[in-house]
């Protein structure tokens, strides 16, 4: 063989996809601090909290925050304090199920569909139904359905939000679907089990990842606006809606009910917000700086 | 050079012979069954250890028709003898082990490969689907072919987009080769590479091809990229096979009008003033709408009236050329 | 042939586009000069990468305009187009230059018929009523070789043809009458056949209106039959130029050698092996300190890896970037 085709240039590219650069985005780094500092002061909140967060203390009812109540009592004398930290603590777990639960339910509907047109329009059109009911409204009457217990809000928001994603998947995997390799592994004559999960599957990461970020932050909001409306967790159990409810009531005698409830809310909402932006960019190869050059033609 | 082909090999190593591929356009209200004859009653062979070139312009045919052999599309009618067997009869376990034997390299370096895969990965896997060797036979398998495309030891744990696209195409040919397959389909290979890699790519492949006796069916638009590594050449137009033939008599003697039309367009460096002047007029039609008879009729500076209304049968001009066309009858 | 300088039309010193990047700017072509007079037809030639596209965005500067820095001249008739703002350029474009893009599908306008968009373009720069450009348009269109134009004015961009497209954007391109078309690789998306008509298309306008052709392209076949002159350029340097003729009998820079024999070619021996030029083109992040080809050439001596070499000027008027051109001459076998 021709010496020349021995003569390759090493490779002059950049080696890796997750590179240190990922520090380098402004939304990326401020969305994981803020999420970092809610979990961190929850942990150490937890760990801190002297009072029950039951425990009625009608004497002390309705005082503001002090050396003793941090964050004030409620209007029975509960302490405000460690009910935010559980209310936080149970809305980050419930988000938490909800968004993994879904992401895989609605990773496995995406892909599926691919491969098959009849699946793809009965399970399309189901997803299409929930999406068009607004989630609020879908929430309230799945809990009323359900019953009122937390295992429901989990479920009932798994079907709220699973179907967003099942349509980011399906559209991603419908192109990476028509990519060349794709039809060069069926010119091996791979079966469609490889195809979907060991190649369309890591490619549809991307939009993936980013999505359930958001369905994260959605849930969390959903989760607190069913409480505040008496459809979520149910009472004595605080969770950040329940909180802001009974705080309503009260909100111009006592403010710390319904404000620190409040910020804990638009601090994971917006942390994570933030950090799915920025993972979006991030992962975006359009938005590379190396492809500044592609264009210098 | 084929003279010498021809007589170790009579017996051809793949005989397709009245393939057709008809997509049926559905119709408004149902009215009408039209049909799109994307591939339509070709024939031709391909014999042990030569390139056939298959070229002609968008909606020939000639792409659809490559992955007809692969199955990557079902034909509507024909067959195609591989190995005694007709491949567009088999089914799964025979299909499979056919697979073994016919490769393809495509067009596009970009979305060739899985960006999500390093390329080693991507080599040894038609190792795997084929559930050849154990895992370190096939790594080594796929490290020696990647070795001997150019490149080193490291550069198997590198992923796509680390790679030129001339780089990509490489590790595509790697990867067709790791099966030692008998017969590559290459689809439009260099098409999309600048024109000094194209060069690399078309010695590489005319290398390999005389150390291992692999035939090429080689489709491409570039008529000169064909004429210099095809053996045997086939020209087609709107689905239908108008001529073949050995490549250098049919490229300094086409017999077909649109043959001589298609070559006179080729812009050359030395203007040959022996090549016969044809300019086409008008558009190339569309395949839902082909004319009657002779599909090249309204083009055809020497249409006759018999061309508008029967469709040219295939002649076999002497022992290799073939041509459609009325005016050899 | 020479020109007066009453018959000049372009004339380009200097030319330098950087755009910023990660660190320092990234010099996207530098020191691009040439020359274009009345009726000729000057062929870029070069490999992606090479800058030739950015040569031509340049003329009419429209590359990004906050991020884009231009130095050098670009002389119109003797004005220079650096020195003009926004809204004087918008006038050139389209009237005294016009541009034709490889890709008519996503140049054209798909939700707009094509008569309207040849009608806009007429009227964007002439003071004519609607029916009166609709008239022009349609007679563009009969002028262009497109039958039954009245009904093809009604059509969308994806009713027709590729070929038509092109023929659609030549229309649009040429409704001005502009005193220099910029033709970026015009047929590579096309097929053989209609190659061929488009080019032929383009010459005969040309010739009709004597107008100044840049015609940007990869293959040489198209540049000797449709070029008087020729600039090969590589890694955003021009690195040969001259007229079309010398350019293939007697190629200087070892890069044009490589490329023109790099290409099979429908007159020459089947059997003949092609050359390749080995490695690939390097990065713009990362261009050599000396000679851009020097990683790539046979003919590398040490002058070319520590200097760049400057453009040199034969007294034929043939210019060629090489430290080494007279030595390769005598060894090569140039294709003749």
């Amino acid at each position: 063989m021709k010496a020349e085709t021995k003569n390759i240039l090493p490779v002059y590219r950049r080696s890796s996809f997750m590179k240190p650069a990922f520090l380098y985005n402004r939304s990326l780094r401020r969305g994981a601090f803020i999420l970092l500092f809610v979990v961190l002061s929850v942990f150490a909140g937890s760990l801190l909290t002297p009072h029950d967060i039951l425990g009625m203390d009608p004497v002390n009812r309705l005082s503001a925050p002090n050396g003793s109540h941090w964050f004030g009592t409620d209007n029975v004398g509960r302490d405000v304090f460690s009910r935010v930290m559980y209310g936080v603590r149970l809305s980050l777990i419930i988000g938490f199920f909800v968004t993994a639960i879904s992401a895989a339910l609605g990773l496995a509907v995406g892909l599926i569909v691919t491969y098959s047109k009849a699946l793809d329009h009965i399970l399309m059109r189901i997803c299409d139904g929930l999406f068009a009911i607004p989630s609020i409204l879908l929430a309230i009457a799945l809990m009323a359905a359900l019953g009122q217990k937390p295992i429901n809000v989990i479920i009932a928001l798994i079907l709220v939000f699973f179907p967003s994603i099942a349509r980011v998947v399906r559209s991603q995997a419908m192109m990476i679907k028509e990519k060349v390799f794709i039809e060069s592994l069926r010119a091996q004559g791979a079966n469609a089990f490889r195809i979907i999960f060991l190649h369309i599957a890591p490619n549809v990461m991307s939009p993936l990842i980013v999505q359930v970020t958001h369905v994260f932050a959605a849930s969390i909001l959903i989760e607190a606006s069913l409480s505040f409306l008496g459809a979520g967790i149910p009472e004595p159990l605080p969770s950040l809606g329940n909180l802001m409810y009974d705080g309503k009531l009260a909100i111009y005698n006592a403010w710390w009910m319904t404000v620190f409830p409040g910020v804990f809310i638009v601090l994971i909402v917006l942390g994570l917000n933030l950090f799915g932006d920025g993972l979006r960019d991030y992962l975006d190869p359009k938005s590379k700086k190396l492809n500044g050059l592609e264009k210098a033609k | 050079m084929s003279n010498q082909l021809k007589e170790t090999a009579k017996e051809p190593l793949l005989t397709v012979k009245n393939l057709r591929k008809h997509y049926p356009v559905p119709s408004f209200m149902g009215t009408k069954k039209e049909v799109v004859k994307a591939v339509d009653d070709v024939c031709f062979e391909i014999y042990k250890g030569e390139t056939y070139g298959l070229v002609g312009e968008s909606g020939c045919g000639k792409s659809t028709m490559g992955r007809t052999l692969l199955r990557l599309i079902d034909p509507t009618n024909g067959s195609a003898y591989f190995d005694e067997q007709d491949i567009f009869k088999l089914k799964g376990q025979g299909l499979r082990k056919a697979r073994k034997n016919i490769q393809m390299i495509f067009q596009d370096p970009h979305s060739s490969l899985d960006p999500r895969k390093k390329i080693g990965y991507s080599i040894e896997e038609s190792l795997k689907i084929h559930g050849i060797g154990t895992k370190a036979e096939r790594k080594s398998l796929a490290m020696t072919q990647l070795l001997k495309m150019g490149f080193s030891e490291e550069h198997y744990y590198k992923y796509p987009h680390e790679f030129s696209g001339g780089q990509r195409q490489r590790i595509g040919i790697a990867r067709a080769l790791v099966l030692q397959p008998k017969l590559i389909i290459c689809d439009e290979p260099v098409s999309a590479l600048d024109v000094s890699i194209q060069a690399q790519i078309i010695n590489l492949l005319k290398s390999l091809q005389k150390e291992l006796q692999i035939s090429y069916l080689f489709i491409a638009h570039d008529l000169s990229v064909v004429r210099h590594i095809a053996d045997r050449t086939g020209v087609m137009y709107l689905g239908n096979l108008v001529e073949q033939g050995n490549t250098e008599e049919l490229f300094d003697n086409p017999l077909h009008p649109y043959t001589k039309s298609l070559l006179a367009a080729v812009p050359t460096i030395k203007q040959n003033v022996n090549k016969e002047r044809i300019v086409l007029e008008g558009e190339i039609p569309s395949p839902l709408n082909p004319p009657s008879g002779c599909v090249f009729h309204p083009r055809c500076p020497f249409a006759s009236e018999r061309c508008a209304r029967e469709v040219p049968k295939r002649i076999q001009v002497d022992a290799e050329r073939m041509v459609q066309c009325h005016l050899y009858d | 042939m020479t020109y007066g300088k009453e018959k000049e039309l372009l004339r380009v010193e200097n030319l330098k586009v950087s755009f910023p990047g990660p660190g320092k700017d990234i010099q996207v072509i530098e020191d691009v000069s040439f020359n274009l007079h009345k009726g000729e037809v000057l062929g870029i030639v070069g490999e992606s990468g090479c800058g030739k596209s950015v040569t031509a965005e340049a003329i009419l500067q429209l590359l990004d305009k906050d991020t884009t820095r231009y130095s050098g001249k670009i002389l119109l008739k003797g004005l220079d187009l650096l020195e003009l703002s926004d809204r004087e350029m918008t006038k050139i474009r389209g009237n005294e230059i016009s541009m034709i893009f490889q890709d008519p599908m996503s140049s054209l306008n798909p939700v707009q018929t094509i008569g309207k968009q040849i009608a806009e373009a007429i009227r964007i720069h002439q003071d004519v009523s609607k029916r009166e450009a609709k008239k022009r348009s349609i007679d563009l269109l009969r002028r262009i070789g497109i039958p039954s134009p009245e009904e093809r004015y009604k059509q969308y961009p994806h009713e027709i043809s590729g070929g038509m497209r092109q023929r659609v954007m030549i229309a649009m391109a040429l409704s001005c009458l502009p005193s220099l078309l910029i033709a970026d690789e015009p047929t590579t998306a096309l097929d053989v056949t209609i190659q061929a008509q488009i080019l032929n298309l383009i010459s005969k306008f040309q010739k009709d209106l004597q107008m100044g052709v840049i015609l940007i392209t990869h293959d040489f076949g198209v540049v000797a039959n449709y070029c008087t002159k020729v600039a090969v350029m590589y890694l955003g340097q021009i690195i040969e130029q001259t007229d079309v003729n010398t350019l293939f009998s007697n190629p200087l820079h070892p890069y044009t050698n490589g490329l023109i024999n790099s290409i099979p070619k429908l007159d020459e021996d089947r059997q003949k092996e092609l050359l390749s030029i080995k490695g690939a083109v390097p990065s713009l992040a990362q261009t050599p300190k000396g000679c851009r080809f020097a990683s790539r050439c046979e003919f590398v001596t040490d002058r070319c890896l520590e200097e760049v070499p400057t453009l040199e000027t034969l007294k034929n008027g043939h210019q060629i970037r090489c430290w080494n051109y007279n030595d390769i001459r005598k060894a090569e076998a140039v294709y003749v």
